[in-house]
């Protein structure tokens, strides 16, 4: 029996619905809304404008910015907009709307043929770079980014984030079992590129069919292909960095600071696509789930395409839904409507149907001490709520330490009092940054 | 492509995570109120018909205490969550059975108005509030509190006029002893319940099954009362009546109300530390705490005290023992 991390709570998977559905391609969107930020970092500047035609796997915004991702043309068309459009994690955003042309045309160039085995890693890291390749497991964080070793420290291994611990979630799962050639061929990539020969790929324990599917893809690759406890979040970078390695990722620091790069499933494949292929990222597999859906399905789908189109090809709606997710349940982001565009962190549209989101009434604190077993971070969550309550963020950060709350919702989902902790977190976080600001 | 539908039509944003466990407080509540309740039943059947009105009067009193505080209050009414039910089920359960039952109505009082409400309500109180109940009619009607009667299942005289603790304290071990005929004699009571004490305390074996179930379910950690009793057994086997370790640590840690108080006082979430080193930090306390006055103090029994004024000591014993956090070496 592998090691496991402090903390965790074991929540209902529910992959059940979609972990045998094969990826089925969605159909292209009549339009796209491209939006310039898709990632964390600067946003880009669209380099087109309305009326101009593109091309699929064209670049149409960019940046000089390090921390960002490029923007490129999912389907071939007219630009017909360039305004502030939905967005699923920003409320609003500047986006590029194309018309399809039906045509499917790819840019001039694209897709093309080379051999990753002759790139220095300079020359990867560059094409992940125009690539706009960022963290698909919803973080979105840019890939060339993580992928940049700074002079003073050293990676010495890469680990593929398998662990796919949200319930509902199983876009990773299919793409193992469907597209293991091009996740082998990505870690490699990756790992050339970083300069390491150790490899791992940690799987929970729930998905036996994707470990042993894996472990024959890497096959004298050297990369170790490990069946992970199921406990939620295993899929956190830090805890899997501890399970895999033994090593804790210092608070405040980065996976780097123990020598190790994690990069998702989804973010392999698209680094496997761009290195051997030239394409950029314009599409994900994203898991459409949820009691309201009337076909929950795993779908590869192009950026830019509406949740309503996604949802409408699933089937529609089974039921009202009470809440409509852009992610997991447990991390992901409640979104007040369908019309928003899915984009490269989308790694799940969920429709959880009445009492299938258990909100909860919040009570007061009884201190029963289920947060502080949950929290993975070997946190006190119980008085985030409190001193959140009371405006006391100050007090949160330095006496309980508050930045290092990864905001995994582990302490909500055990509280019996169903205290909004994870909320307190967000506000408290902001206030303190305002407040920070402000003195400055 | 669609418009953006009206506000009405908008989906519930409220923050991650969007799922929860099954787990709630009235769960937590029912479910201690559920493992107290064979001991309860004993007590019943083992004190008589002045006991089970105690019992009742005392949770009925604390449960309409609760619902007139919160209309009072303009809070939710949370009557039914089961946390008052709990306290007055409690706080008869440590009354002697002899006690005139409307006392058991002034101690819910006490124990709900002012040791609850006025703290600021569930989980804002620092202190016990069936055991500031018990304390408040303790020193409210002394005499009372600590007369023991006949009991209605057979037992020599003795036995039934005064508890086993109070024998120890005025008269000695070996008169304990020989109340009981054999000391076998007397650990069998003591562990099945037949002998004198207040109406919930008095049978180990039903007390620690309950606990045991609470363990089991995860509401109370295994370490509080297994730190406090064997606190309890350790100091009172070092000091002895007859000098160095020659107590009798089976005799102390199933008297008085050292079990219902291990299990299911010193185990209350709300007025215990809140990590599971502070726990035991606690229970240690307690347990010093109740050998100090049961060889030492004025009174025969110590429980109640004891985990009042480690109540007292939660706050300093959090503020020291938080968890260890991730990624911080030592």
């Amino acid at each position: 029996m592998m090691k496991s991390f402090r903390g965790g709570v074991h929540p209902n998977d529910r992959k059940s619905y979609t972990a045998n559905k094969p990826i089925e391609t969605a159909p292209l969107p009549n339009k796209a809304i491209i939006p310039v930020r898709q990632h964390i970092g600067a946003p880009c500047s669209p380099i087109v404008a309305k009326g101009d035609l593109v091309k699929k796997g064209q670049l149409i915004a960019t940046t000089d910015a390090f921390v960002s991702g490029n923007v490129h043309a999912s389907i071939s068309g007219k630009v017909i907009d360039v305004g502030e459009y939905p967005h699923p994690g920003l409320g609003t955003c500047l986006a590029i709307v194309i018309e399809n042309d039906g045509q499917d045309e790819w840019a001039e160039g694209i897709p093309l043929k080379r051999d990753w085995q002759s790139l220095d890693a300079d020359s990867i890291n560059k094409i992940i770079r125009e690539a706009g390749i960022v963290g698909m497991g919803g973080a979105t964080f840019p890939t060339h980014v993580k992928m940049t070793v700074p002079k003073e420290k050293t990676a010495e291994a890469f680990i593929l984030n398998a662990a796919e611990c949200e319930p509902y979630l199983t876009a990773d799962h299919r793409l193992m079992l469907e597209e293991s050639a091009r996740i082998v061929t990505g870690v490699k990539i990756a790992m050339k590129a970083l300069g390491v020969t150790k490899g791992y790929v940690g799987i929970e324990d729930n998905k036996p069919d994707a470990i042993e599917v894996m472990k024959k893809a890497f096959e004298g690759t050297g990369v170790e292909v490990m069946g992970l406890p199921t406990k939620y979040p295993q899929g956190a970078e830090k805890m899997l960095i501890k399970v895999i390695t033994g090593k804790e990722v210092p608070s405040g620091g980065l996976p780097l600071d123990v020598g190790v790069v994690v990069q998702n499933v989804g973010t392999a494949v698209a680094i496997s696509d761009a290195v051997t292929q030239g394409i950029p990222l314009i599409q994900r597999v994203t898991t459409i789930s949820g009691k309201a859906i009337k076909e929950p399905k795993n779908i590869l789908v192009r950026v830019g395409t509406t949740f309503r189109e996604a949802i409408d090809f699933c089937g529609g709606f089974a039921s009202t839904p009470e809440k409509i997710l852009s992610g997991g349940p447990m991390m992901g982001m409640a979104e007040p409507h369908i019309d928003l565009p899915i984009i490269k962190g989308v790694s799940g549209i969920l429709a959880l149907a009445e009492g299938e989101a258990n909100t909860g009434k919040q009570s007061p604190c009884i201190r029963c001490g289920r947060c502080i077993n949950a929290c993975p971070m070997g946190l006190n969550p119980s008085m985030f709520s409190l001193l959140g309550e009371k405006n006391l963020f100050e007090e949160a950060v330095e006496d309980f330490s508050l930045l290092d709350c990864v905001e995994c919702g582990s302490c909500v989902y055990a509280c019996p009092a169903k205290r909004n902790i994870v909320q307190y977190v967000k506000y408290s976080k902001a206030q303190n940054a305002a407040k920070k600001a402000a003195k400055k | 492509m669609a418009e953006v539908k009206s506000n009405k039509e908008l989906f519930n944003v409220s923050v991650s995570p969007h799922i929860r466990s099954e787990e709630s407080v009235s769960k937590i509540m029912w479910t201690v109120n559920l493992t107290l309740a064979p001991a309860a039943l004993f007590g019943v059947y083992h004190f008589g018909l002045n006991a089970l009105m105690i019992i009742l009067l005392g949770i009925v009193s604390a449960v309409f205490f609760e619902w007139a505080v919160e209309i009072i209050r303009k809070k939710p009414i949370t009557v039914k969550d089961g946390s008052a039910f709990l306290t007055g089920l409690l706080l008869a359960m440590c009354l002697p059975p002899t006690l005139p039952a409307w006392m058991a109505i002034v101690g819910s009082f006490i124990a709900i108005v002012v040791a609850k409400h006025a703290m600021g309500g569930i989980g804002s109180n620092i202190f016990n509030p069936a055991h500031i109940g018990r304390a408040a009619l303790m020193v409210s009607w002394p005499v009372a509190m600590t007369t023991w009667s006949k009991m209605t299942t057979s037992v020599p005289d003795v036995v039934s006029s005064a508890t086993p603790l109070n024998i120890l304290k005025q008269q000695g071990y070996d008169a304990l002893i020989s109340t009981f005929g054999s000391a076998s004699n007397m650990y069998q009571a003591m562990f099945l319940g037949n002998r004198s004490g207040s109406i919930g305390e008095t049978c180990t074996v039903l007390l620690v099954l309950g606990g045991l179930f609470l363990i089991y379910k995860k509401y109370i950690n295994w370490q509080v009362p297994v730190v406090m009793i064997g606190t309890v057994g350790i100091l009172t086997w070092i000091f002895g009546p007859a000098g160095f370790l020659t107590g009798d640590p089976l005799f102390h840690m199933m008297a008085g109300g050292l079990i219902i108080g291990a299990f299911f006082m010193a185990t209350d979430m709300v007025t215990i530390p809140i990590t599971i080193k502070g726990q035991i930090i606690f229970a240690f306390g307690a347990g010093v705490l109740t050998t100090l006055i049961r060889l030492k103090g004025g009174y025969p029994e110590g429980v109640c005290y004891a985990i009042l004024l480690m109540n007292c000591l939660t706050p300093l014993i959090d503020r020291f023992c938080q968890p260890k956090k991730f990624g911080v070496r030592g």
